[in-house]
């Protein structure tokens, strides 16, 4: 494939082109794209990494200008907090809400903030990344995995199983990313206890990992060498800092990955509607979809979405799905357990 | 003298100051600016749907690691406490005292220490000491060959450290200014009876400023319990929590606000405390010596011993502000941050990136406002404050004097836990707006403001506004013309104080802003999360930078040093 030889800008340059001939065919046939216009903006609560949102950002502002997106990234847990805090004070602020925790989309649905609402397109999504009444689909989707520095770590010696991690001769030397902050980890969490029960996050203490807060920061962690070996983390992640040159290198382990699938939806009482529905077009056409599993290395609902030769197939991989409703269910247990466990 | 007024008696309305509604106002704006949300902290914390309840308390006092949390704040304030104060006394001696080489410089130093904000520097010395990645450790591990960390900051005692450095320079300003007051004379007549330098440092000097150490190691305590931003970088990553951290965390959904009303109590209880035994320290301030200004000042030979204390000097200087701001400046320009920087890491995508990324331009343009508008209206109040306690205005001067110090003992923290349940309900809904976090800063920054313009209008004599008011101006007019005018510089030094604090502010604003009102403080914490270190470091130079600028304008304004200690060896 070309984009493998002449590498990320080409790919940025076909898509540019892809998109201003995709975008002047939506202008031109978009009614909604005037009253977007009068709204002026979309406000976007995404716990999508910072960079990949600010991208994704722009190109819709360039694709129908006009329409500002203002991105408020953070932690799944801490978008569900400030949510619904500002919903506590009356402010209603957020349009399209984005975590890595299906389990809040029970949740807002259940409490009547959702909006219904099918993103132009969707119907094509594999089963998985979609809300049997409706109301969210999932944007994107990332498995958690191992991940070591190659400069501090040899391949013979690197964990291949969650299970590995448990072995005293990490202690010290791993990093783990937090449920109380990260959707993806509080994912990871109950994915792990369905397979290993508890023990195996008691037995993972015990080798003091360090504790940071986003499923983001494990990759940073590694790149740098603060820590040698990720026990989590989002896989694209660690896939971003591997193809800018960093010494590091994935481990998908073979009793499965916890499979996440991040949910977008709109609010009932978004502020600019009309900007979230095109907003959310937006991210859910195939276009987009291709951009964030091209440069970001996500995995996408859309099937007709080609992903990077190095990078494994979803289909290939063992994965570990987790119930909506059980990670709503347990959102309590699995913070004051991992607390429990690791201190903080 | 005979009052010139009190010749006939009084018609009903002539005694009336048609300027006494502004002084009540300030003081009503005082009242409600303090009690109103600890008033509303007090009573959440006993309260339950069905009514009077202690059940909050009986929760978080009984529970284990909320237990350990206030052990580990305990032992962070002390420790971090004296270690500030075993590295602020020997300085502040040194600089004010000594013949020690670059005095001045070393001052300006302590400064740029003192203005630093906490989280910047916590955050620089992570890259600097992380046990792997750190810069400071891989060079030890370079040159010895050994496998371990020299240091691991992120435990208990790199925090204490990481505090320590930033919080001496509360002692030192203690104590640099009270040696800057004690004359010679004692220090002369110990020597003559043949006690040799350090025998008279110790049992002449030492006795003589130790109220100052203590209330010294005090404030330095006060300022370990009350951070936030430097546990939540080095602590929680180690797996520990301090009271501070963990209010914080008692906001995650589902909030528990009762609890984190309950928890704030004691944590105010022991700063209340803790003040109160710096004020009665201080009250016993009984030596003669001290206070006035007269009597010489000679300067201490150190001899040999001079360039080794200037040596450590450096070293703590090179702590707290060297180092620091070097990595800092690194990693802003660095692509990845624990890489040399050679011309393949260089890059300047950090700077682009954060300052193209939109919230960033808001958070900005919000710090800006909040402490411009905040420094105006803070320093406005403060010297009205100062002005009615200072002229005795009103009945009840004393207890405002005590009212407008008292946020000291208020951590941000429980500050905004207190502000949230006060302006999150009707009457005063704020949350949401940058209103809510002026009042938090307003009320957090009125101890400085009113203790400078204190400073400022004792040092202004009634005489002139007297002449005025003889002259028929009415009390507003004599303050307008005459007072803050004579007042200016103090003023504007206020100003610049409140200011400084305000773009730095961390700890109430990460649980009082929303999306839309996000400050710089709360942006760079936001990115750690996420670990961005490029683009923290592009926002903290850049936060420094305002900083200094501000500092610089104060001192030019005041046309002298803003540490206020004398020194020594000029005038004497």
């Amino acid at each position: 494939m070309t984009y493998r030889r002449h590498g990320i800008p080409l790919i940025v340059l076909t898509l540019t082109a892809v998109l201003s001939v995709w975008t002047a065919e939506a202008r031109a046939q978009d009614p909604r794209l005037d009253a977007a216009r009068k709204e002026g903006k979309v406000v976007w609560y995404t716990s999508l990494a910072l960079t990949s949102s600010e991208k994704v950002a722009k190109l819709f502002e360039t694709a129908y200008p006009g329409v500002k997106v203002e991105v408020h990234r953070t932690g799944s847990q801490r978008i569900l907090q400030r949510m619904m805090q500002e919903l506590q004070a009356n402010i209603r602020n957020v349009d399209v809400v984005h975590t890595s925790d299906a389990g809040h989309y029970v949740l807002l649905k259940e409490k009547k903030l959702l909006m219904r609402y099918t993103p132009a397109g969707v119907e094509v999504f594999g089963a998985g990344f979609k809300d049997k009444d409706g109301y969210h689909y999932g944007l994107r989707a990332t498995v958690n995995v191992i991940a070591y520095n190659t400069k501090v770590v040899s391949p013979a010696e690197a964990p291949r199983t969650w299970k590995d991690l448990l072995d005293p001769k990490w202690r010290g030397r791993l990093v783990t990313a937090h449920p109380g902050y990260s959707g993806v980890i509080a994912t990871h969490v109950l994915a792990l206890v369905h397979l290993h029960g508890w023990d195996y996050f008691k037995a993972l203490a015990q080798n003091k990992p360090m504790l940071v807060q986003s499923a983001v920061d494990p990759s940073g962690v590694v790149a740098s060498g603060e820590r040698p070996v990720a026990a989590n983390g989002g896989d694209y992640t660690f896939y971003q800092v591997k193809k800018k040159g960093n010494p590091v290198e994935i481990v998908y382990p073979k009793e499965g990955v916890p499979l996440v699938v991040s949910p977008s939806a709109i609010t009932s009482f978004a502020p600019h509607p009309n900007a979230a529905r095109l907003f959310t077009d937006f991210i859910f056409s195939r276009e987009i979809q291709q951009v964030l599993a091209d440069t970001e290395g996500l995995y996408s609902g859309h099937p007709q979405v080609t992903y990077p030769a190095d990078k494994p197939r979803l289909s290939d991989l063992k994965v570990l799905p987790v119930e909506a409703e059980e990670l709503e269910k347990r959102n309590e247990e699995i913070k004051t357990r991992f607390v429990e466990f690791f201190g903080a | 003298m005979p009052e010139p007024v009190a010749a006939a008696r009084p018609r009903r309305w002539e005694g009336w100051d048609r300027a006494a509604p502004i002084w009540l106002l300030a003081a009503a704006a005082l009242v409600g600016l303090i009690l109103l949300p600890l008033g509303w902290l007090a009573y959440m914390s006993v309260r339950s749907d069905a009514g009077f309840t202690l059940a909050h308390y009986g929760r978080v006092l009984g529970d284990p690691p909320l237990q350990k949390a206030l052990w580990n704040t305990v032992v962070l304030a002390f420790w971090s406490g004296l270690l500030a104060l075993v590295i602020g006394a020997p300085l502040a001696w040194l600089t004010a005292r000594t013949d020690l080489p670059w005095r001045r410089s070393i001052q300006h130093l302590v400064m740029a220490s003192f203005v630093t904000p906490p989280f910047l520097g916590a955050f620089a010395w992570v890259m600097l000491a992380g046990p792997n990645a750190g810069y400071l450790n891989r060079l030890y591990r370079d040159w010895t060959g050994a496998a371990d960390p020299l240091v691991n900051i992120f435990s208990m005692p790199g925090l204490i450290f990481v505090v320590a450095i930033y919080t001496f320079p509360y002692v030192y300003i203690m104590i640099a200014n009270t040696l800057g007051l004690i004359a010679s004379d004692l220090e002369d007549a110990a020597s003559i009876l043949g006690a040799g330098r350090f025998q008279v440092a110790r049992t002449i000097t030492l006795p003589m400023v130790l109220p100052a150490i203590l209330s010294g190691f005090i404030l330095a305590v006060l300022q370990a319990l009350a951070l936030f931003g430097s546990p939540a970088i080095l602590a929680l990553p180690a797996g520990f929590h301090t009271v501070t951290t963990q209010l914080w965390a008692f906001f995650q959904y589902p909030p528990r606000v009762e609890m984190a009303a309950a928890f704030s109590i004691p944590l105010l209880l022991a700063t209340a405390l803790l003040l109160l035994a710096q004020k009665r320290l201080l009250g016993r301030r009984g030596y003669a010596a001290v206070g006035g200004k007269g009597g010489q000042r000679r300067v201490i030979r150190l001899g040999r011993w001079r360039y080794l204390a200037l040596g450590a000097c450096l070293l703590v200087l090179g702590a707290a502000v060297f180092l620091p701001y070097g990595i800092l400046l690194k990693a802003a320009f660095s692509r990845a941050w624990a890489q040399p920087l050679t011309a393949e890491n260089f890059t300047l995508e950090n700077w682009s990136f954060t300052f193209l990324y939109s919230t960033t331009q808001s958070a900005i343009v919000n710090t800006i406002e909040l402490g411009v508008l905040t420094a105006c209206i803070g320093a406005a109040l403060a010297t009205l404050l100062a002005y009615v306690t200072n002229r005795r205005l009103v009945a009840g001067h004393q207890v405002l004097g005590v009212l407008a110090v008292a946020p000291v003992v208020i951590p941000g923290v429980v500050l905004a836990v207190a502000l949230f349940v006060a302006y999150t309900r009707p009457p005063f809904l704020l949350y949401g707006t940058l209103w809510i976090l002026f009042l938090a800063y307003l009320t957090k920054e009125m101890p400085v403001g009113y203790s400078q313009s204190e400073a400022t209008l004792r040092g202004i004599h009634p005489e002139l506004e007297e002449a005025g008011r003889i002259l028929g101006a009415g009390r507003f007019r004599v303050l307008r013309e005459i007072t803050a005018p004579l007042a200016r510089s103090g003023i504007i030094a206020t100003w610049c104080f409140v200011f400084i604090g305000v773009i730095r502010e961390l700890s109430a604003s990460i649980i009082l802003f929303t999306p839309n009102t996000k400050v710089m403080s709360v942006v760079i914490f936001d990115l750690k999360e996420e670990g961005q270190f490029g683009a923290i470091a592009v926002l903290g130079v850049f936060m420094l930078a305002m900083t200094f600028v501000t500092v610089v304008v104060m001192q030019t304004v005041l046309g002298r040093d803003v540490m206020g200690g004398r020194q020594a060896g000029g005038a004497g």
